[in-house]
């Protein structure tokens, strides 16, 4: 027992901690899943369907069967049930309309890259090879392939369900009793107010993590142990678990290293299905790597949304009504998340804003092209790029200053906790504080006063500005309020504290980082709660052996929810220390304080620390005996609330009026995430959450064309943002602690990707209005600016205000379709 | 099959090799440098770049019979005698990964970037890394990691250009 120790340490939390996870990574001493290999362990290469949609007629195996150092060539029908399924988590109606998905279909592709058979060999090279032999016969079915063609039904992507169209869901906030009648609104708003009706075109998006996915499988243990690049080690255990009959306790998934996901690897994938099926038929340890064009070609996209908007406001710029319809292709099957995607954005429209009505509807549906699902934000994105566009067309219609427009709308700070219109009560924040800090940054006023010199000297190139002022939903999720949506699991997280013999702690997560730094920020954590050296502490996770429990990570989750159920089992720690303590020291247990890592008794210098006392409990010499031995304890946690962080992001673009090009010339962001664990990690999540939500306003975009082919199925095409595309950032946070976790921490993951996109389209816009231009589809590529600045005055201009859109007889008037695209 | 005999972050090797085999393949299944990834299939990411006779190449763009006769330097082999590079030593300081992927690669063209250029502007370091692509970080933290790697005064510059 020691004497007196005054706590020494800094606070962890909020300092700027190198991450313990770059030494391996940086040296190259890492464990990607394709890094693996097993004695004895096979390759597998997929043969994959090149039509978008057709009947299988014949498959021909034999000469790739008889290839030197094959071992086998199976198909759909040669693996039958042993396949599994890949599941649906979320019907979003009762009704839902959801397409079987086997992992290798015998009868039917549904879209190109779809897998029809696998070729087993002694090493990947033989396996590729033997797939060019392998002969199959297809019929051509007409391919649903166009959104909006697909939801009339003219051409069918599963003709056996007699309709594209999945599922349709609706929120209204007069029958829910959260708001007015936004009909209502509107045409109160049609006779003297105004109405702005748009529609915007959410791209198809390809979340092109850097790790290609890569899957091993070894079934000869007691348990087949599965590694996969995944984000998700304990949904995909469920999943193989729930559809294949092994049982759960059978089956040990692993992701180790994982390189990226970005909501990419939130998924079961065929090839995890195909790869255990054939693992279990021949026995032998398998590895599946993709090549990127198969990545980019089969692994889900993301957004690709038509969304149509009516927002009514009175003469002043008051918002008084807002309605959405939007369109979600989900592609050719209804993917772990799939229609639930555009429903996370249901809630988030009405964003900062206090609308007194609001109505959202999404229709999803079917197409033969890649499956949909989840990519960073997930529904919140589409949801802010829509009111953002919005806002800058209502503040264009006033001719007001963007941010005036909006801080008439939105919650000011001394009205949280707010309840909104779509029912989610948001717990803290301040608009006004992030906005101004925001503006400061990049200069606002200044830029203002250069972009009205420039636009009055008429200028070849033009300033614009751009505003997008957001709030998400995330730390995904509270249990009974996905219960409510259908989703067919919970939200909790798991967390676990082991006290080793020798003082040091392991930290057992259910979350599943692979690139977001838990090792580090959890152990700022655990070491601040626990009084513990931060090199003390090991953060274990993605090994459903280890990490038993979990729900993995995504939607901002890990922290805010991940975070606190590691906060519960520290304080559960100390709470079973305390009694041993005051045993070993002869004390009442109510005398004793814990501080920095010690217990101590009150007004003495006597007192004992966690680590002497892990020590005592391994020893079990002398204790209690109403305790057990131990001090190790557990916790799940269930949030109370989603989590809201906010911020005000500002960009400043440079269009060139005469070749359509665009630079980014500053870019400014204040967002609000409650309390920081490390500035570090937040800023990198930022960092790269702006270029992946840039990259969607001015790059990337996944084309098909007329047949079906993904013609962006390269980095050649696919355009990922490099270096010199890029800029440095100006990065700020305001602080309005979360006060629904004990940190009063607020997710940061996805912000930058939900914020950025319309803060550069807006800016886009901005700098080329004048010239009667309120719309360019995305990506604002050179072709499309320079097309929208030809065709102005006749295909890009919003016309009038309360006029009636979207007839029949005016296609393209106030969408993008058509108009610069 | 063919003969090939080369030095692979110090250590001599030889193997025999199919005349379609790629560096990285090579290092990667028959060395074991699995330091060294693999990100794209048409030479875009640059996440295999590794050092050629002391250049920076996609080890997916070179066939193993290529390298017959030549030094390379992997990630493996960057740190000498327990001390990190100091790019290595800078992507840590400044954040510059995230997932880690990328990294690897990341590092050696930084390594060669400033080699034929030790103290580059931030646009020099912005076309100098244009051939390696990164998901997670947005390269805000990349170009400052290669910016406090030549900062780090004479000792380290040469030790970057060794």
């Amino acid at each position: 027992m020691t004497a007196v120790q005054e706590p020494t340490a800094e606070r962890e939390i909020g300092r700027e901690r190198r991450r313990k996870e770059d030494q391996r990574l940086i040296t190259g001493r890492t464990r990607w899943t394709d890094n693996l290999n097993l004695p004895g362990m096979l390759h597998l290469a997929m043969v994959r369907s090149p039509f978008a949609h057709a009947k299988i007629v014949s498959i021909d195996t034999t000469a790739a069967k008889n290839a030197t150092n094959v071992v086998d060539v199976l198909t759909g029908a040669d693996l039958g049930e042993a396949q599994g399924a890949c599941i649906n988590a979320w019907a979003i109606t009762e009704d839902q309309v959801t397409p079987p998905h086997l992992p290798m279909p015998s009868d039917r592709v549904a879209f190109a890259g779809e897998v029809v058979a696998v070729v087993v060999a002694r090493t990947a090279a033989e396996a590729r090879d033997a797939a060019e032999m392998v002969d199959v016969e297809y019929e051509q079915l007409p391919a649903a392939l166009d959104l909006k063609e697909a939801a009339t039904d003219a051409v069918l992507a599963h003709p056996d369900l007699g309709t594209n169209k999945s599922a349709f869901w609706k929120f209204d906030s007069a029958e829910a009793g959260t708001g007015g009648d936004v009909d209502a609104a509107i045409a109160t708003a049609r006779d003297g107010g105004i109405v702005i009706e748009r529609e915007y075109r959410q791209q198809r998006l390809i979340p092109a993590f850097m790790e290609p996915r890569s899957v091993v499988v070894d079934p000869t243990g007691e348990q087949i142990t599965v590694w996969s690049a995944t984000q998700i080690p304990h949904i995909l255990r469920f999943a193989i678990a729930a559809t294949t009959g092994v049982p759960e306790s059978k089956i040990r998934v692993i992701a180790p290293d994982v390189g990226g996901g970005f909501g990419g690897k939130l998924q079961q994938t065929p090839e995890e299905m195909i790869a255990f099926a054939v693992a279990r038929r021949i026995g032998k340890p398998v590895k599946f790597t993709e090549t990127r064009s198969e990545s980019l070609m089969t692994a889900h996209h993301g957004r690709d949304q038509w969304q149509k908007m009516t927002l009514a406001a009175d003469k002043d710029g008051k918002v008084t009504g807002l309605k959405v319809e939007l369109l979600a292709d989900l592609g050719a099957y209804v993917a772990i998340i799939g229609g639930g995607v555009p429903v996370l954005g249901a809630f988030m429209f009405n964003s900062i804003y206090k609308f007194p009505a609001y109505q959202f509807n999404c229709q999803t549906v079917l197409t033969n092209k890649t499956w949909t699902d989840a990519y960073r934000g997930a529904g919140r994105p589409e949801a802010t790029y829509g009111i953002e566009r919005m806002m800058d067309e209502l503040a264009a219609e006033l001719g007001e200053d963007p941010i005036e427009v909006r801080r008439r709308n939105w919650i000011d700070a001394s009205e949280f906790p707010f309840t909104t219109v779509a029912g989610l009560e948001y717990d803290s924040g301040d608009y006004e504080k992030a906005t101004q800090r925001a503006m400061e940054m990049l200069g606002y006023d200044e830029l203002r006063a250069e972009q009205k010199r420039r636009r009055d000297a008429g200028d070849r190139v033009q300033l614009g500005i751009g505003v997008s002022t957001f709030t998400e939903m995330c730390g995904l999720a509270p249990s009974r309020v996905l219960g409510q949506l259908n989703y067919g699991a919970g939200g909790w997280e798991h967390a676990s504290v082991r006290m080793l013999a020798t003082g040091k702690v392991e930290v057992i997560t259910g979350a599943s980082a692979h690139g977001q730094g838990h090792e580090t920020a959890f152990s700022q954590i655990v070491a601040d709660r626990l009084g513990v050296p931060f090199e003390d502490v090991e953060v274990l996770h993605g090994d459903t052996q280890i990490s038993h429990k979990g729900l993995d990570t995504y939607g901002s989750r890990s922290l805010v929810v991940g975070g606190e159920a590691l906060v519960k089992a520290v304080d559960k720690v100390i709470e079973k220390a305390k009694p041993l303590a005051a045993h070993l020291l002869e004390a009442n247990a109510e005398d004793l304080e814990y501080v920095g890592g010690r217990f101590g008794v009150r007004g003495t210098d006597q007192g004992v620390t966690i680590q002497e006392l892990a020590g005592a409990a391994f020893a079990a010499h002398n204790y209690p005996e109403d305790m057990e031995p131990s001090l190790d304890a557990e916790a799940t946690y269930d949030p109370v609330n989603f989590n809201y962080p906010h911020g005000t992001h500002l960009c400043a673009v440079e269009v060139d009026t005469e070749t359509g090009q665009v630079s980014i010339r500053k870019y400014a962001c204040c967002d609000d995430i409650g309390n920081i664990i490390n500035p570090l990690i937040v800023a990198g999540q930022v960092h790269g959450g702006l270029v992946q939500g840039i990259a969607q306003a001015l790059w990337e975009e996944a084309v098909y064309d007329d047949s079906g082919t993904l013609v962006s199925g390269s980095f050649t095409d696919y355009l990922l943002p490099t270096t010199a595309d890029t800029l440095s950032f100006e990065v700020d946070h305001t602080t309005s602690p979360s006060l629904t976790n004990t940190l009063g921490t607020k997710g940061v993951g996805e912000a930058g990707t939900i914020a950025s996109t319309p803060a550069v389209v807006n800016a886009v816009v901005d700098a080329v209005r004048h010239l009667g231009i309120n719309d360019i589809q995305m990506p604002c590529t050179p072709q499309r600016v320079w097309k929208a600045i030809q065709g102005a005055g006749s295909g890009g201009a919003t016309p009038g205000a309360a006029m009636p859109h979207f007839s029949e007889d005016q296609p393209g008037q106030d969408s993008t379709e058509g108009a610069g695209a | 099959m063919t003969r090939i005999s080369l030095t692979v972050d110090g250590a001599k090797v030889a193997d025999d090799v199919e005349p379609r085999m790629l560096l990285v393949q090579y290092l990667r299944e028959r060395l074991g440098k699995t330091g060294t990834v693999v990100g794209c299939d048409t030479s875009n990411c640059g996440a295999c770049t590794v050092h050629l006779d002391g250049t920076s190449v996609k080890s997916c763009n070179v066939l193993a019979v290529q390298a017959d006769g030549c030094e390379v330097t992997t990630i493996e082999g960057l740190a000498q005698d327990g001390e990190l590079h100091p790019v290595q030593e800078a992507f840590r300081e400044c954040h510059g990964l995230q997932c880690g992927f990328c990294t690897p690669g990341m590092i050696m063209q930084s390594v060669a970037l400033l080699k034929d250029n030790p103290s580059p502007s931030e646009e020099e370091i912005r076309l100098g890394l244009e051939g390696n692509l990164c998901r997670c970080t947005g390269y805000h933290n990349i170009v400052k990691a290669v910016q406090h790697a030549c900062g780090q005064g004479a000792g380290a510059q040469q030790e970057v250009t060794a």
